[in-house]
């Protein structure tokens, strides 16, 4: 929290902060195995940063999951594994691949892999007992999630009911749960895009390179910049060319876009996010693209 | 209209660093253009995104209106798209160089206890639409009873359509004049009426030229100028200064009372410490839910009633004097009494006396009836425990008469889903539940169902009365 504080009312940043810290702890405090989904995404990073002060002089009292498609980009899957070394923290990671390899999924025709991860992940939190799953969604991304609670119920089949959630009161959270069921916390639920880059930039938290802008060869497809990768598919009709670009997530590199961009700091990036047209996800994310009501589908099916 | 326009003066970005934040809520009934008044909130704040908006400009085109439907922005949900309705309360975010604003959208027909008690127990305002040329009905007299009832610091009764009406004042003054009445009657003092129109924009977040009688504030200058929970007394004195709010006396109190803690987890690092120095460390994890905590404080731990003093409040940046409400930190002990998850740490001026019983008003939020002699669990701060319904003194009906919440309680012996009654528990352990007048955080619990872990109650604690049992009836 800031030193200059004269008053004893709260910034945004530290009600935040201490509302995500609260969360954390509270849901820990009931949990037998709780884990946070770690992709090296931003939020990720801000959750995990939360959990090691909530948990401060100890280490953070879980292990990471990471739900690898096989088409992240490197330098994520990098900064991933130094992060987890760095903290001295356990990670597991599910792969999309070995499904396909042996046959229990399939690749879609179009190429994209963020819907194959629900199974992995379905899998991996029945096989290693897990019943607390933290992520870093939050309410602001996406019209579906505006309505998910902090503390969010999921069935044997990691389904959301959006009609039978519970109430969420005052600062209560009920992460009880049946056998079988879990439930997902998100502790940046009340975050919104800048306020997560100004937290980073207070809390000078490590990101990767990817977020900043950078030359890179891309090339345009359905209005979005993608870059030639492994998993990206280059058309006859594509002419790859050097852009100044960054990427506002960094998940499935088929699916998502970079964006032409100059802000290579902090500063930069909280100028452009605050004067950004766009919202983050209808940005980059082609999978959020196929219809209107795709986030709640996907929810439904149990991905986050 | 437009859609948003762009800024690139970095000096107008809103600072979480320096904003405060400020959670409110919004209630009306169906059609009293709510989501519009949601909808005009964000879009003259300019937090309306170009895609978001350009959907909704679509969607409005394929329905055949002629204007964006600023309701659209706020029908999440494919169930909601398709009746056009709203069914649960969702959560908007926007802010103001001033101020940052959590808004919870409460639905306003089915669920509507549901909805806004959730979303009033979080609030530090709340936003309560009224229909001028139908003004005060009996759902806008449940929304007060809710706020009354939660204690929602400040309410803002926005009277809209006033542009149905040609801008005229007479209906205003006696919307105000009713409004201010059934609000007295039922303990709120700090009502504020503003006259508006959501769908044309007049008094929301800009003063409307239109209605030169009135000379109070827009809905969104109330929203950025009142205190939110976590400020202390010195904010409110400033507010009061700057005439915009009255605080009441139970706020100015509430101030002066001692500390709260929940205790929600046990530092004690041991193998595990991220380096060696704090190998032996013992601290208590919590965030302050009341009060301001200082090192050397006395300390009662509550429910077994050891005393000890603060011999530190840390944090991961470092260690500090005092935290304030909402403030999470690490709270070390000057001697090693027994504290666990689920104990309350408080002040031992104005201390906490535990209760093996207690009784409240209780918001019933599932289909299947509360009946006495049920077994619950009570969920209070980080203590949950098993309780049992003793009695059920009576149901709240709004269309009593009296207007106040105690005599608005007829005779009922079973809860039905959105009705708020007067219950009685035991508790099997132990609790130190406060009268939730004085302590919203632990005057505040949750009810749930013990075999499925649903949560199906809401409760505020009411102070303590005599001769608690199955036969007992006190005074409410």
């Amino acid at each position: 929290m800031s030193e200059d504080d004269v008053t004893t009312t709260l910034t945004t940043l530290d009600a935040l902060e201490s509302e995500g810290i609260h969360i954390i702890r509270e849901a820990v405090g009931t949990a037998r195995k709780p884990v946070l989904l770690f992709s090296g995404g931003k939020d990720s990073v801000v959750v995990l940063h939360l959990a090691t002060k909530a948990f401060w002089p100890g280490r953070v009292p879980f292990e990471l999951l990471h739900v690898d498609t096989g088409h992240n980009f490197d330098e994520v899957i990098e900064f991933r594994d130094r992060t987890v070394e760095r903290l001295g923290l356990r990670l597991q990671v599910a792969k999309v691949q070995d499904y396909i390899d042996d046959g229990r999924l399939r690749e879609r025709p179009d190429g994209t892999r963020n819907p194959l991860q629900t199974v992995p992940l379905l899998d991996a939190i029945v096989n290693h007992g897990y019943d607390v799953v933290f992520g870093g969604a939050r309410r602001d991304e996406e019209k579906a999630r505006a309505k998910e609670r902090v503390v969010s119920l999921r069935d044997e089949f990691g389904q959301w009911d959006p009609r039978n959630q519970r109430p969420e009161l005052w600062n209560l959270y009920n992460p009880k749960h049946l056998p079988g069921q879990h439930v997902r916390v998100f502790p940046l639920s009340n975050w919104t895009e800048l306020d997560v880059w100004r937290y980073i930039q207070r809390e000078e938290i490590d990101l990767p390179g990817l977020y900043f802008a950078h030359e890179r060869d891309v090339f345009t497809r359905d209005g979005m910049w993608l870059t030639p990768h492994p998993s990206v598919r280059v058309r006859d009709t594509d002419s790859p060319e050097s852009r100044s670009v960054r990427y506002r997530t960094v998940g499935d590199a088929s699916c998502t876009g970079a964006v032409e961009s100059t802000a290579s700091t902090l500063d930069e990036i909280i100028a452009e996010v605050a004067a950004t047209r766009i919202t983050e996800r209808g940005a980059t994310r082609a999978d959020d693209r196929l219809s209107e009501a795709a986030m709640e589908d996907r929810k439904k099916e149990g991905y986050f | 209209m437009t859609a948003p326009e762009t800024t690139d003066v970095a000096a107008s970005i809103p600072d979480a660093r320096r904003t405060s934040l400020l959670r409110f809520a919004t209630a009306g009934s169906v059609d009293d253009g709510k989501s519009t008044l949601v909808g005009r909130l964000l879009h003259d704040t300019k937090s309306i995104l170009a895609d978001a908006y350009e959907a909704m400009e679509r969607v409005s085109k394929e329905r055949g209106g002629e204007e964006v439907d600023l309701a659209l922005l706020t029908d999440g949900l494919r169930a909601e798209r398709e009746q056009g309705i709203t069914i649960d309360v969702a959560y908007r975010y926007f802010s103001t160089p001033q101020r940052t604003f959590i808004l919870a959208d409460c639905p306003g027909h089915v669920q509507y206890t549901r909805n806004t008690v959730t979303g009033a127990s979080t609030a530090d305002a709340l936003v309560v639409l009224i229909d001028a040329r139908y003004g005060v009905v009996e759902q806008t007299k449940r929304h007060l009873a809710v706020a009354a009832l939660l204690r929602v610091p400040h309410v803002i009764v926005a009277v809209n359509k006033i542009d149905l009406l040609d801008y005229a004042q007479g209906p205003f003054r006696s919307i105000t004049q009713h409004v201010q009445t059934h609000a007295e009657s039922l303990g709120l003092t700090n009502v504020v009426t503003v006259p508006v129109s959501a769908l044309k924009g007049d008094n929301v977040a800009l003063r409307s030229d239109l209605t030169p009688w009135y000379d109070g504030p827009t809905v969104l200058e109330v929203l950025e100028t009142v205190p939110s929970i976590d400020q202390g007394a010195d904010d409110f004195a400033a507010a009061h200064r700057r005439g915009i709010v009255h605080p009441t006396a139970e706020q100015a109190r509430a101030t002066e009372t001692g500390w709260r803690m929940p205790v929600q987890w046990v530092l004690r690092p041991q193998d595990a410490a991220i380096s060696p120095e704090h190998r032996e460390y013992r601290g208590y994890a919590g965030q302050v839910a009341e009060g301001t905590i200082r090192v050397g404080d006395d300390v009662v731990v509550q429910p077994s009633g050891r005393r000890t003093t603060v011999a530190g409040i840390d944090t991961a940046d470092g260690p500090l004097d005092q935290a304030h409400t909402g403030l999470s930190v690490s709270i070390r002990l000057a001697d090693d009494v027994d504290v666990a998850r689920g104990d309350l740490l408080s002040s031992a001026a104005d201390a906490v006396a535990p209760e093996r019983a207690f009784h409240a008003h209780v918001a019933w939020l599932t289909d299947r009836p509360l009946r006495v002699r049920d077994r619950v669990l009570i969920q209070h701060g980080s203590a949950r425990v098993q309780a049992m319904v003793t009695a059920i003194d009576g149901i709240l009906d709004i269309s009593l008469p009296g207007g106040t919440l105690d005599s608005s309680i007829a005779t009922g012996h079973e809860l039905l889903l959105n009705d708020i009654g007067v219950v009685r528990f035991q508790l099997a352990q132990p609790l130190a539940v406060e009268d939730y007048g004085r302590h919203r955080r632990t005057g505040a619990f949750c009810v749930i169902d013990p075999q499925d872990g649903n949560t199906i109650g809401a409760g505020t604690a009411r102070a303590s009365a005599p001769g608690i049992g199955a036969d007992a009836h006190v005074t409410i």
